[in-house]
């Protein structure tokens, strides 16, 4: 009896699995929604995608660089030259591993580059993802912006591992860029601020991926030029449940600052506890992968006086063209944009650029006439691409962990450097 | 004094901040906090497996469940952390000890839930089914963690203020940092395992869940009811692993949904480490489990953990198949 009953229940849940499939095919077929549809039928359209780690502690984030790229292309009125310039936010992360991964990145790379109306691909928000997609997206000539990866080695030779950046160029020629400062800038800032606190030895961390490895080797080099000795390096298991061993070991080091290098999703904020509750209350200084509300929320109130770095400028420190966009964002979306967004506006209008410059449906001609943008009047001051595909603004900030008035903790700007050479 | 020289200099600390046997002894102390956290998820894993033969991959996520149940729970009381330097109240820990028993019924429940429907009508399929589905089980939970907290990690608040035990109260003058924090973990976890042991050992029931781990068909023929025996296994298991779930989140002060698939793959290491169902194995492998990897961190350097811990399970069982404390159950390996 009980067999039977349970079979039937079986064959009762594959009958509503199958009209919930057939329910999901219905959705998929449904027309696009309006803003989706070429305004004017004659106008041929091109692809513009973003790849972005959008399900996640990263969400926050990301969320708002897509909405920084639907104003940059409603700004435009979804037009770039004779083309309709449609749109589709892509989500590198999965649910399991709660940040982007290495399968939907591969995967994402390879369903654009077998789409002959993408012509430009914004992405990817982390180095270690780019590192997956530009070498896919390179032989299909499709061209990328990446409004977020800092890595040195994913364009700068001699700036990242042997090999690099070679490696992820199999046709010879460059296809990625970047609107935003690499870390060659960004670890060296760390290090010179590191200086004016007065440190004399600094112990290391990172989070062994290619953007926290990467930024703490640079760190390391450019503390040593400056005179910091290196009273230790570890690397750290993003997954672990704890780090006091690490604690203790920085502990025996007694160094006078601690430099992270790293993203919050690799448990940066558990790392920052485990140290405070050891007693160190040395300056703790970490890269940009940690600029994001999400860390505070994780740290508590252990996240009070860390300094966090960062390639640009923090919200509150926008002026001109910027601090006016911020404005217009706010009205239009309700909330602040997080740091990243105005890199994803900027990302976005690089592109209409190039594709109106181009002229053509073609994807080299597009890809060639990103890498030719010069003087372009960004908003963050009148900027230009090098042969590297690198943004020629240097421009970076520290900002501090500090309690407002309302009792909340959050991130306020300490001052503004310029990169050390 | 010799005995430290010795430390000192055959595995000298990595800066001068602290002596060789000061350095040891920290990272042991450590080691020995954490490993009390992996035993109790541990035990978990082996009181299954001792009566079904069958490695309930869900356990870790019980535990993580256990966790949010938790924070859960404090957040809808409105129970707030003592502020630095603030003596926290009775209340509060009789509130903590309410929320302890309610979060332990709660995982209790959802473990007996899972065996009801997940693994009981595969319990005479071939083995690898109902390992599939307890696999296919973890998936769920930790979905369903992602969909309760978010995919962030949170803050869970800290609720056991941290004195320093050795300074502060015993006027040592050592570097060595021994809290309330870790003395808790101890002092909470210690008398669950004892009082667990002595329910297998002494009582009607824990007879009965001896008989039917040793033979299922007898001990039907006896009288036993065994469907009824294995879910009190899976009720013990899920309220320890709620337990763990409350201490973890107590002591470690973060809670993030994935954090159950790590802490199950240590603590089933363990288990497997101390002889896979065997209670006082799993306990031994729990706290040796956390002592390897303290001093690796320690030694080595953290980002070659996994790999010290999984090398010597391997050693381990190239040499001890059955584990450290395997015998007992040999008839079962």
């Amino acid at each position: 009896m009980a067999v039977e009953r349970a079979q039937q229940t079986r064959r009762g849940f594959f009958r509503t699995a199958g009209s919930a499939a057939g329910a999901v095919a219905v959705l998929a077929a449904w027309p696009r929604p309006a803003w989706a549809a070429p305004a004017d039928q004659m106008a041929e359209s091109v692809k513009i995608v973003s790849a972005l780690p959008m399900t996640g502690s990263s969400y926050g984030q990301t969320v708002t660089v897509v909405n920084a790229i639907r104003m940059a292309l409603e700004e435009a009125g979804r037009m770039a030259g004779p083309f309709f310039v449609e749109y589709e936010a892509w989500d590198d992360a999965t649910a399991a591993a709660g940040k982007w991964d290495p399968a939907k990145a591969a995967e994402l790379a390879n369903r654009a580059a077998a789409d002959p109306n993408i012509v430009v691909y914004i992405g990817h928000f982390n180095s270690g993802a780019a590192k997956i997609a530009i070498p896919i997206l390179n032989l299909a000539n499709l061209v990328m912006i990446s409004p977020a990866n800092t890595y040195p080695g994913l364009t700068k030779p001699g700036k990242g591992e042997p090999g690099e950046p070679d490696v992820y160029y199999p046709t010879g020629r460059r296809n990625y860029t970047r609107v935003v400062p690499a870390d060659d800038l960004q670890g060296a800032v760390g290090a010179a601020f590191a200086q004016t606190l007065g440190a004399r030895s600094a112990y290391v961390i990172d989070d062994t991926e290619t953007y926290g490895k990467g930024i703490a080797d640079v760190f390391v080099q450019t503390a040593q030029r400056l005179g910091i000795r290196i009273a230790g390096r570890d690397g750290i298991d993003g997954k672990a449940a704890d780090y006091r061993a690490v604690a203790t070991r920085i502990r025996a080091a007694r160094p006078d600052a601690i430099y992270f290098g790293g993203i919050t999703q690799n448990n940066a904020g558990k790392l920052v506890k485990d140290i405070r509750g050891a007693g160190l209350n040395q300056p703790f200084i970490g890269p940009d992968g940690i600029l994001e509300t999400a860390f505070i929320d994780d740290a508590g109130d252990d996240a009070e006086g860390v300094y966090v770095t960062f390639g640009g400028l923090p919200i509150s420190a926008y002026t001109g063209a910027a601090a006016d966009w911020a404005q217009n964002y706010k009205a239009l979306y309700g909330g602040n944009p997080e740091v990243y967004a105005i890199y994803g506006y900027e990302a976005a209008k690089v592109a209409l650029d190039a594709i109106t410059r181009a002229g053509v449906k073609d994807r080299e001609a597009i890809r060639d006439a990103v890498f030719a943008t010069r003087e372009f009047p960004g908003l963050l001051g009148t900027w230009s691409f090098d042969e590297n595909g690198d943004t020629s603004l240097t421009t970076m900030s520290v900002n501090v962990v500090k309690r407002q008035p309302n009792g909340k903790l959050d991130f306020e700007l300490v001052q503004v450097m310029e990169a050390p050479q | 004094m010799d005995f430290c020289a010795f430390v000192q200099r055959v595995l000298p600390p990595p800066g001068e901040g602290m002596t060789g046997c000061e350095f040891l002894a920290q990272q042991l102390l450590t080691g020995v906090a954490n490993g009390m956290l992996i035993a109790l998820i541990a035990i978990g894993y082996t009181l299954v497996y001792g009566i079904l033969e069958m490695i309930n991959f869900a356990h870790g996520d019980v535990y993580m469940l256990g966790t949010f149940a938790a924070l859960t729970a404090i957040q809808l009381i409105g129970l707030r952390a003592p502020r630095r330097g603030e003596v926290p109240s009775l209340e509060l820990y009789l509130a903590l000890l309410g929320v302890l028993v309610a979060v332990m019924l709660f995982t209790a429940m959802v473990n007996v839930t899972i065996e009801r429907l997940a693994y009981r009508p595969l319990r005479r399929a071939p083995r690898l089914a109902p390992l599939i589905s307890a696999i296919g089980v973890s998936f769920i939970l930790m979905n369903l963690g992602l969909f309760w907290k978010g995919a962030a990690p949170v803050n869970f608040p800290s609720f056991i203020p941290r004195i320093d035990i050795l300074n502060d109260w015993l006027k040592l003058g050592t570097t060595v940092y021994f809290s309330t924090k870790d003395l808790f973990v101890i002092v909470v976890t210690l008398p669950l395992v004892v009082a667990l042991q002595l329910f297998i050992r002494t009582t009607r029931i824990g007879t009965a869940m001896r008989a039917t781990a040793q033979d299922r068909e007898a001990a039907q023929l006896m009288g036993i009811d065994v469907n009824r025996t294995i879910a009190l296994a899976f009720l013990l298991g899920g309220a320890l692993a709620g337990a763990a779930g409350l201490i973890s989140g107590l002591y470690n002060n973060t809670a993030v949904f994935t954090m159950g698939f790590r802490a199950g793959l240590n603590a089933f290491t363990a288990a497997v480490l101390g002889g896979i169902g065997n209670i006082t194995g799993a306990m031994l492998g729990g706290l040796f489990i956390g002592v390897i990897a303290a001093l690796s961190d320690g030694y080595i350097g953290a980002r070659w953990q996994p790999v010290v811990v999984f090398g010597l399970l391997v050693l381990v069982l190239i040499f001890r198949p059955s584990g450290l404390l395997g015998q007992e159950t040999g008839q079962r390996a």
